[in-house]
């Protein structure tokens, strides 16, 4: 069984279509990234799995439940943290998340709630109204909000917006640790270095459509060939060698690499014109060199 | 089950924890509204054989504070979660729709019934109305303060504006209480305008209430149960399938 599945997905909003036909689906235990430009559909796609939007089209699933017609199934094995700062001014934050959990059909859930506040740092707020609780401490309150009914399948729209770096660290210690044990993980987010840090799959979206789906190091090998940095000396190059140059810096020499195959053939054509390598680095595009690539595509 | 006694004790909560601008200013207002009408109009009308204006005035300004009242917990809620968007934390759970139509009508409901019974407790010291059949009493206070909570739920999923619902309040809920017989017995008005007001659902709800204090009423208790209850169920009709389709509140 699949954590989601999304078959041919659509919706539009009037005249306007935010998404098109998104076909893929998570399996469970993935740390699954979901990537794409502001307006490429993201955030519709992660409603329609709450239930806050609907499909205009297709078929989505939860852990196998429909998120239609089996929507309260579906909606238990989820826990979505939402994009937008919201909360329930009226309330403590122990209040708030009794409430979620009684929501839920949980009643005393009190050692889970503690257990929650205790990893996202909010013990000490737990008696304090919302209203009073600063942006980064009301964003923690809406992780737990999520995590209430220890959900199989967690995800997070752009959890980390705004927010600052403290706070970022104990959440991702949290979540790798809820993946560990067997939560599947869904994250949109602007900073790509987490996605590349925390994600085993990685999907990119564009203006409602899937535009890749791939692990991440598969994704991380694509377009953008590698690059060595070589530190030479003497400082030449030999001639043999001048086609891959992509820059050079006093005795550093940026060499193309199309994969690691190459680099013998660099080496020995060094090794056979008696130049020394006195420093060498190998570096790989980033995520989001990809990112930037493929959405200019 | 837990899903729906959730919301409906947080919806509870939510306007006890204010209850002096959602009971206390209520009573007051009508309260003014008894000593103004009373000082005037006292001895100048007699509603009904031996029957005081000022105790026929407190029935009516009881039912009109609580038809208010539970029209605005259930309107109020609703369009602040929506404009805030904390309303997100009650679509996400497994509640039903059932669950939700019934945890915002009763919370409603019963904000209704407290304020009623504000009402009643600060009006005793001016005039104490007879209970003739207290059972009528009952019935109608549940019924109407349930039914005009629907109508708050459903002003609260359709406007998307503060001012939207202010409208629905100013040019629909006030003329309806305020035109329903609450000041007055319809017997004394023109054919025309007795005509009009048994076409308007609160003149009954007001009429079988007050029948309830007084044993009389300007229709029978058994006629505005009907038309109450045939309302009710409209509503109810209404308002769960605006729930269910998830119009302007699952887009």
């Amino acid at each position: 069984m699949k954590a989601i599945e999304f078959n041919h997905v659509g919706k539009d909003f009037g005249a306007f279509t935010a998404l098109k036909e998104v076909s893929f689906s998570v399996e469970q235990g993935d740390f699954f990234a979901l990537l794409g430009p502001n307006g490429a559909g993201k955030t519709t796609l992660i409603s329609i799995l709450g239930g806050l939007t609907r499909a205009s089209r297709g078929q989505t699933r939860i852990m196998g439940h429909d998120v239609a017609s089996d929507y309260r199934a579906a909606r238990r094995a989820v826990g979505i943290v939402p994009q937008e700062l919201v909360f329930d001014p009226f309330f403590t934050v122990r209040e708030s998340l009794v409430f979620q959990s009684g929501y839920f059909g949980l009643r005393n859930n009190d050692n889970w709630i503690d257990e929650i506040l205790h990893n996202l740092g909010l013990s000490e707020k737990a008696n304090t109204n919302m209203r009073a609780l600063s942006g980064g401490m009301k964003r923690r309150v809406m992780v737990a909000q999520a995590l209430v009914h220890k959900p199989p399948v967690i995800v997070l729209d752009e959890p980390t917006a705004g927010v600052d770096v403290e706070l970022r660290q104990t959440l991702w210690e949290f979540i790798q640790r809820l993946n560990t044990q067997g939560h599947t993980i869904v994250l949109t987010t602007h900073y790509l270095e987490e996605a590349e840090t925390l994600c085993n799959r990685i999907a990119m979206l564009k203006r409602g459509e899937l535009i890749a789906l791939e692990d991440k190091s598969t994704m991380l090998g694509r377009g953008a060939a590698r690059t060595v940095e070589l530190k030479l000396k003497p400082a030449t190059l030999p001639e043999r060698l001048q086609p891959l140059l992509l820059k050079q810096q006093e005795s550093r020499f940026t060499l193309k690499l199309a994969d690691c195959n190459g680099l013998e053939a660099i080496l020995s054509e060094l090794r056979a014109h008696d130049i020394t390598i006195k420093d060498l680095a190998i570096s790989q595009p980033d995520l989001e060199e990809i990112f930037v690539q493929m959405m200019h595509a | 089950m837990t899903g729906f006694y959730t919301l409906f004790y947080k919806e509870i909560l939510r306007f006890w924890r204010v209850a002096f601008q959602t009971v206390a200013a209520p009573v007051l207002t009508a309260l003014l509204y008894l000593l103004i009408f009373a000082h005037v109009l006292e001895a100048h009308v007699e509603p009904y054989p031996g029957v005081r204006y000022t105790a026929f005035l407190i029935p009516g300004l009881m039912m009109m504070s609580m038809l208010q009242n539970a029209f605005a917990n259930s309107s109020s809620s609703l369009i602040q979660s929506k404009i805030t968007g904390n309303i997100v934390y009650v679509l996400l759970p497994p509640i039903s729709h059932f669950e939700f139509f019934a945890a915002y009508t009763l919370a409603g409901a019963a904000r209704g019934i407290v304020v009623g019974l504000g009402v009643l407790l600060a009006t005793l010291f001016f005039a104490v109305p007879p209970f003739a059949y207290p059972a009528w009493v009952v019935v109608f206070a549940i019924l109407g303060c349930s039914l005009m909570a629907m109508l708050g739920l459903i002003a609260g999923i359709w406007a998307e504006k503060f001012d939207q619902l202010a409208a629905f309040q100013n040019f629909l809920i006030m003329p309806l209480t305020f035109l329903s017989g609450v000041f007055y017995s319809i017997h004394s008005l023109p054919p025309f305008w007795q005509a009009v007001s048994h076409l308007n659902p609160v003149f009954y709800m007001i009429d079988g209430f007050r029948y309830g204090f007084f044993g009389v009423a300007d229709v029978s208790p058994w006629q505005s149960l009907a038309v109450v209850g045939f309302t009710l169920a409209i509503l109810t009709v209404i308002t769960l399938t605006l729930i269910k389709s998830g119009y302007k509140i699952r887009r």
